[in-house]
């Protein structure tokens, strides 16, 4: 799924790192597709999520995150970002 | 108000109301229905609610709930129907909820339900057993006092002859102590979004910003409550007793069978008095001990295969002169109040009793 | 493209449109599974009371099961009940507190399998009260047993081969038999695998609310929940099997509202 509609970053999230449980849930939740468990872990040892540019804001990674693990934030102004930086690994 | 004729039932139902009872659920079953009946009819009138709970299990729960919310409750049923009721019942206590239960047995046979328990943990019931209607009428106000204090379920033991016969009575409402406040415990929804909302949980584990004791310190601490009740709430009555050598020991209305005979045989010269617990729970073990002292019979007469003796071989002076003398007891109607439920019954089994050696088995 | 840090708030200008946890819970700390649907469907419960004025209004009743911590991070006045029994409580808190919002808090083995009769006897007398049974079709608490509504096919540690109609019986659709009984006021069954079933479903729990509310009669929303620990399923695909199990069974959608 393309992740660079109109190529705009409208929001972003901050993570909770250590109520993360790693269930990646988020990751087929998020409309963009911004979302993927990386390598890193947190205390517990569960990988937690990354962030791409491209998030809508649409809160639905909030809205499903069984750990209360994410806020979401709207950027007053959206920022705009070149999709061909940077590799996403699928 | 003048006296007049009124079945126990709805002199009972009467007290319960007097004593503030707001909520009470029951299932029909004989001899406790005519309760039910008179708090359908009478408690919404007096602003409550009554339901006709589709089994006992929800009825217990539906009464657990409302004592829940700070409100007096009640509900009731007799043996099998009680039986449902032990799980809900333990519950009550181990959650520190007041909650007066209504069992109106068929004769004598529940002394065990109400005073071991079928429930789960280490909880009691006070339990009262009154002798006749006006007593009834006393201990129900009582029990919804009892409750209160001491936040646990208790139980009124009374039975077909309680519920079902009539006499002549002026219901009067009964004043007691000053009691606590629920509002710290009661759930009113109104603590809700406050950063101190209540919780009653039987594990007491309390919430993030209001930790509880957890389970170990809330069932010793209840524990405690219990063995202080036991200490302070024993209640019983002697009759013809202090320098009698037979002693017979009875409770609820089958004492004033006992106690009419007791009159008989002293008139034709016998040594006899009688020992009632009105307590069954906290059993009036102190007493129990005091008042057989020097007996040479103690005669325990109850209408089941015998419940009550147990607990008095437990504390009489000496166990050996202890000799059960009641009986199970059935009719006809299901009732078990039976044959042994009998003036003249009563009198022959004493008689044979101390005629005969007391046998070594006690 | 560029990863972005996600350890604190943005230092352009921005506007926080969902907080990490709603103000109804105390705490966002339990011990539940990773990928378990209960806290999904629980924030939608809390989201709902807060946005129909009913938090300072509000009495839960729970079960006993996983969602049961719900109960304890919540910052509402709350019960536990006896396993089952959660209706006939409620039934109780309600008719003493009839302006409140009574609220129960189920799992499928504490309503569908021991306390079938209660809630259907609640739904039989329209107490305004509104039931929740958090359904994922297993006894996750005691560690993966079968309930009332383990769906056929569906592995457990007492159906091990997936449960068989011919040895172990049919799933009980309890949404389904609630629409037969005339003092249902509102019946709706959603699910919390997507985003697209979270909006359904918050929709449905804010509807339930509002017709205790109004004095319709019994309300009563299921919520199909994750429980990829109690279905023996890889976390990540928690979502895809409640779709093709539970909601292919028993479906999605209202059973009963007023007109």
């Amino acid at each position: 799924m393309s992740a660079s509609r109109g190529h705009v970053t409208r929001g972003t999230v901050v993570l909770d790192a250590e109520r993360c449980k790693g269930c990646g849930l988020c990751v087929p939740a998020c409309r963009p597709g911004v979302l993927s468990l990386g390598s890193t872990m947190n205390h517990a040892g569960f990988n937690i999520p990354e962030l791409r540019e491209g998030c809508t804001g649409c809160m639905a990674c909030a809205e499903i995150c069984p750990d209360f693990a994410l806020e979401v934030w709207k950027f007053e102004v959206p920022i705009a970002f070149d999709a061909s930086a940077g590799a996403k690994e699928d | 108000m003048a006296p007049r004729l009124m079945q126990g039932s709805d002199a009972v139902a009467d007290a319960a109301i007097l004593a503030g009872c707001k909520f009470f659920t029951g299932y029909p079953m004989l001899p406790f229905t005519e309760l039910l009946e008179n708090m359908a009819k009478k408690l919404p009138q007096a602003g409550g609610v009554c339901i006709n709970a589709e089994s006992e299990i929800e009825g217990i729960n539906m009464a657990l709930g409302a004592a829940a919310t700070g409100a007096r409750a009640a509900t009731g049923s007799c043996g099998q129907g009680v039986s449902l009721m032990q799980e809900g019942i333990a519950e009550l206590a181990l959650n520190e909820l007041p909650l007066v239960v209504f069992t109106m047995a068929r004769g004598q046979q529940d002394y065990f339900q109400c005073t071991r328990g079928g429930g789960w943990g280490d909880y009691r019931t006070i339990t009262l057993a009154p002798k006749d209607i006006p007593e009834a009428v006393a201990h129900t106000q009582e029990l919804f006092y009892l409750a209160d204090l001491y936040r646990t379920p208790v139980i009124l033991y009374g039975d077909y002859v309680i519920a079902h016969t009539s006499v002549g009575i002026e219901v009067e409402a009964m004043e007691f102590g000053p009691l606590p406040a629920k509002d710290e415990w009661a759930l009113d929804g109104t603590m809700s979004g406050t950063g101190r909302a209540r919780q009653i949980w039987t594990w007491n584990r309390g919430k993030p910003n209001t930790p509880g004791v957890g389970p170990d310190a809330a069932w010793n601490s209840i524990a405690d409550k219990y063995a202080h009740i036991e200490a302070t709430e024993q209640r019983f009555e002697t009759y013809r007793a202090e320098d009698a050598d037979i002693l017979v020991v009875s409770f609820g209305t089958t004492s004033v069978f006992v106690d009419r005979v007791v009159d008989e045989l002293r008139a034709e010269g016998m040594s006899i008095g009688s020992f009632r617990p009105i307590t069954l729970w906290p059993f009036p073990s102190v007493g129990l001990e005091e008042a057989t002292r020097g007996k040479q019979h103690v005669l325990v007469y109850e209408l089941n295969a015998g419940q009550m003796v147990d607990d008095v071989r437990m504390y009489a002076h000496d166990r050996s002169v202890i000799r059960s003398i009641g009986g199970v007891s059935q009719d006809e109607s299901g009732m078990r109040q039976g044959d042994l439920l009998n003036a003249d019954e009563v009198r022959q089994r004493i008689r044979r009793a101390v005629g005969e050696p007391v046998a070594a088995r006690n | 493209m560029t990863i972005v840090d996600i350890t604190s708030a943005p230092d352009r200008a921005a506007h926080k449109v969902a907080d990490f946890k709603p103000n109804l819970l105390q705490s966002s700390e339990h011990e539940l599974c990773p990928g378990c649907g209960h806290p999904v469907a629980w924030r939608l419960v809390l989201d709902a009371l807060v946005d129909l004025e009913l938090a300072n209004n509000t009495i839960l009743i729970a079960g006993h099961g996983c969602y049961t911590q719900m109960m304890k991070i919540s910052d509402l006045d709350s019960l536990q009940c006896l396993h089952g029994r959660a209706p006939a409580v409620a039934t109780g808190v309600k008719r003493m507190k009839p302006d409140a919002a009574v609220v129960t808090l189920q799992g499928d083995g504490d309503m569908v399998s021991e306390g079938l009769h209660e809630v259907l006897h609640a739904a039989a007398r329209g107490e305004k009260v509104t039931a929740l049974l958090f359904n994922n079709g297993v006894f996750g608490d005691t560690g993966g047993h079968m309930t009332a509504t383990t769906v056929i096919g569906q592995r457990t540690k007492t159906s091990l081969e997936g449960r068989e109609a011919a040895e172990h019986g049919y799933p009980i659709d309890i949404a389904k038999l609630l629409t037969n009984i005339e003092g249902a006021a509102y019946v709706a069954r959603g699910a919390v695998n997507t985003p697209g079933m979270i909006a359904r479903t918050k929709r449905m729990i804010r509807r339930a609310l509002e017709l205790q509310m109004a004095g319709a009669g019994f309300t009563f929303v299921e919520v199909l929940t994750m429980c990829p620990t109690g279905w023996f399923v890889p976390t990540l695909d928690g979502p895809e099997y409640l779709e093709d199990s539970i909601m292919e069974t028993f479906g999605i959608g209202e059973l009963k509202a007023p007109n």
